[in-house]
């Protein structure tokens, strides 16, 4: 397969863990910005063959785990209206709400699809004049182009019908709140490819000037993100701290303009709140006052709503590194990754979780190759 | 936890993860027809404690019952069949009805006889439409060579655009001295698979509304009845210890059941399984992974090392098994947990999926 096999080949893999090796002389944490990174190197193993100093911290760019709690209770009452047909990406259906999750409304008779396109939603709005159509917006600067030309597409065929509830995220503010607590331990960062495929490398300069870190632009399949790790150890043994891309395949410095210019006139910045995080300044995107009428929130009053977090979850204190997991009393019994009270047992690649996994299936932590 | 309406201007590193879905459902979802973690629950807490013992192995699609007269064994099955669109390239859900008893009644071991047949149609749809699947079923028996001998039809009012459900039973002879379970699973046993995997669920996923990517793909749906004859009668003193055809939670369901029902740990190498360059393509844009994804034509047989090569040699000479490799063998590590051996050389847990596979946002 032209650009899969290439990319997951297992003598240049091979190559590329020993240069690596060679490379490192002392402790190093990276962080991979993106799920979609956390992904490929848990599913193939990265972690396990990489040199013992190599640490791999997994970042936020998931856009399904950090949309808040609140965006995802409004779409849940959005959706169960009887008036409405709720449209979303397959896998937000299955991220709890305080109460339930998409699947769970869909079963008790609300109208919720899943779409491959925005534009399906679009579609779907002139097919049922007579429905409300709503589009659960949400993900990085990499899903935001398409999501930008359906609002542009629903205007320019003057429906009435179809709104978008957006919570967008952005990448840059992300990074900046992360390099600036003053326990961070993450010496480099492998940038979300696909993001700067849409944005560029532009606005990842001043990171690199403030914060003195490297920031690698990295791809997705194994020898993407092996040569991500490897110019990120290279850049932090040398002492230096650069914006490279080690992507060229797909990113241009410039990134996408025709996409940026859509983007400013759809989006304009705001504060977000992140699930389990909290609110990061400017670090989202809302529509734009010129496209306020497509904005879901605005269009349907949403009242009544009781945001509720887990009050017995600990994850606070997993987090600051203050208890271990299974001292927590919930750990194991009362929460478990398929019945989490918080984040930090929601993903695999959560403490809670990981512990929750490696004592379930009692498979060594570290297997070597 | 931190709260949302917080303001925060540095966060610590490693505070982000991933919601997975609630596990209390007061109404039946989807997922708990997909064949994952949400179905095995559905079986072992609502059903088992209602129905009552019995069934010696839950995780199997057939029953092989001693005849009170002594004699032959009975395997006997059955299943329902709802597959949206109704006609997909390469066969219909008349063809599936067929072979999926058939096969689940071959992974027995046994010969399949007969079926049965029940229709839940929809009002409107269309006649033609009945008639080609029906020929599709007359044909798929046909070559199945099992016979379709009683049946009934109900009209209900239509859901979606005219659909239909198609139930089939049926029952086949286990063979004298054939006994095949994940039990009988030992360390050092082979792993086995026919062929190419992922091929009938991408050719669905191809027809989805809203999805419609160009593809060549058809499904493999193949009665594989006669490939399981071929490769026992290649291995006569019961080398062949299980089988197991590979639907709905594909080829990683199908092993992570038969290493937790023979309590084994089992261990793949994921070069090995062959995935068809159009279904690694599909998977990959939709971030599907290949080996949950259904087959209808596809089995897994764990056999004992002395009589790979036999079995193995037997199944390329059978139509249904020309491609067949060796991908896997059984461990005495992790028992009950399956693990892959990765393209670059690291090893990782399979584990069942939890419902349906959803394409993912990017």
């Amino acid at each position: 397969m032209k650009y899969l096999d290439e990319f997951n080949d297992p003598e240049l893999a091979r190559q590329q863990f020993e240069d690596i090796e060679r490379i490192v002389t002392r402790p190093w944490a990276l962080m991979e910005v993106c799920g979609g990174q956390t992904h490929s190197i848990v599913r193939n193993g990265i972690d396990q063959l990489l040199p013992e100093q190599v640490r791999l911290i997994h970042g936020p760019g998931c856009p399904v785990c950090v949309t808040p709690l609140e965006t995802i209770d409004k779409a849940l009452a959005i959706a169960a209206r009887n008036d409405t047909i709720f449209c979303s990406f397959g896998d937000m259906l299955r991220v709890p709400g305080s109460h339930h999750d998409l699947f769970q409304i869909r079963s008790n008779g609300g109208d919720v699809r899943v779409v491959y396109s925005p534009l399906d939603a679009v579609r779907i709005a002139a097919d049922n004049p007579d429905k409300e159509v709503v589009f659960f917006g949400i993900g990085f600067e990499t899903t935001a182009p398409a999501n930008a030309m359906t609002v542009v597409e629903a205007k320019r065929r003057g429906l009435t019908n179809f709104s978008m509830l957006v919570s967008h995220v952005l990448v840059p503010p992300a990074i900046a709140a992360i390099a600036s607590s003053p326990d961070t331990q993450v010496n480099a960062y492998l940038a979300a490819g696909h993001v700067n495929v849409v944005m560029g490398t532009a606005e990842y300069e001043p990171l690199v000037a403030r914060f003195d870190v490297p920031i690698v632009v990295t791809g997705f399949e194994p020898l993407d993100v092996l040569e991500g790790i490897r110019r990120a150890l290279l850049q932090l043994e040398q002492g230096r701290a650069e914006v490279e891309n080690a992507y060229p395949r797909a990113v241009q410095a410039g990134g996408n303009p025709a996409a940026q210019a859509v983007l400013a006139d759809v989006f304009e910045v705001c504060d977000r709140p992140w699930r389990g995080i909290g609110v990061i300044p400017a670090s989202g995107w809302r529509l734009s006052p010129r496209y306020r009428e497509f904005d879901a929130e605005h269009r349907f009053e949403v009242q009544d709503l009781h945001v509720e977090e887990s009050p017995l979850c600990r994850s606070g204190e997993v987090l600051q590194g203050l208890i271990k997991p299974n001292e927590c009393e919930q750990f194991g019994t009362t929460c478990t990754p398929r019945k989490p009270l918080g984040a930090t047992m929601v993903s695999s690649e959560g403490a809670c979780a990981a512990y929750y996994q490696y004592r379930r299936l009692d498979v060594p932590e570290k297997v070597r190759a | 936890m931190t709260s949302e309406t917080e303001v925060v201007t540095s966060v610590a590193a490693g505070a982000w993860s991933c919601p997975l879905p609630l596990r209390d459902h007061e109404r039946i979802v989807t997922g708990h027809g997909g064949g994952g973690r949400l179905s095995s629950e559905l079986i072992e807490h609502l059903f088992r404690p209602a129905f009552g013992g019995g069934v010696d192995d839950p995780s199997h699609d057939a029953v092989v019952l001693p005849l009170p007269t002594g004699g032959d064994r009975l395997a006997f099955s059955t299943d329902s069949y709802v597959v949206t669109p109704v006609i997909f390239p390469g066969g219909s859900i008349g063809d599936l009805a067929v072979n999926g008893t058939v096969n689940d009644i071959a992974m027995t071991g046994a010969v399949p006889l007969v079926l049965s047949t029940a229709f839940v149609l929809e009002e409107g749809l269309e006649l033609a439409t009945l008639g080609r699947i029906a020929e599709d079923m007359g044909r798929a028996a046909t070559a199945a060579e099992v016979q379709l001998v009683t049946g009934d039809t109900k009209v209900v009012e239509a859901r979606d655009r005219g659909g239909l459900t198609i139930t089939t039973a049926g029952f086949g002879v286990v063979p004298e001295g054939v006994e095949l379970g994940p039990r009988r699973v030992r360390p050092g046993d082979q792993v086995l698979l026919s062929g190419p995997i992922g091929q009938h669920g991408m050719a669905i996923m191809s027809l989805r509304e809203g999805l419609e990517f160009e593809t060549e793909l058809r499904t493999d749906s193949a009665p594989l009845a006669g490939l399981v004859q071929t490769m026992l009668a290649a291995a006569p003193g019961g080398g062949v210890r299980a089988l197991r055809d590979a639907t709905r939670g594909g080829f990683a369901a199908v092993l992570c059941e038969l290493a937790e029902a023979g309590d084994t740990g089992i261990e793949y190498v994921e070069r090995d399984v062959p995935v068809p360059g159009d279904v690694a393509a599909a998977c990959g844009f939709l971030g599907l992974d290949p080996t949950h994804v259904a087959n209808e034509g596809k089995l897994v047989a764990v056999v004992a090392p002395e009589v790979t090569d036999e079995v193995l040699a037997a199944m390329r000479s059978h139509p249904h098994g020309r491609e067949a490799v060796r991908v896997g063998e059984v461990v005495e590590d992790h028992r009950g947990i399956v693990v892959a051996r990765t393209g670059i050389g690291a090893r990782r847990v399979v584990d069942l999926p939890l419902g349906e596979q959803l394409p993912r946002i990017c």
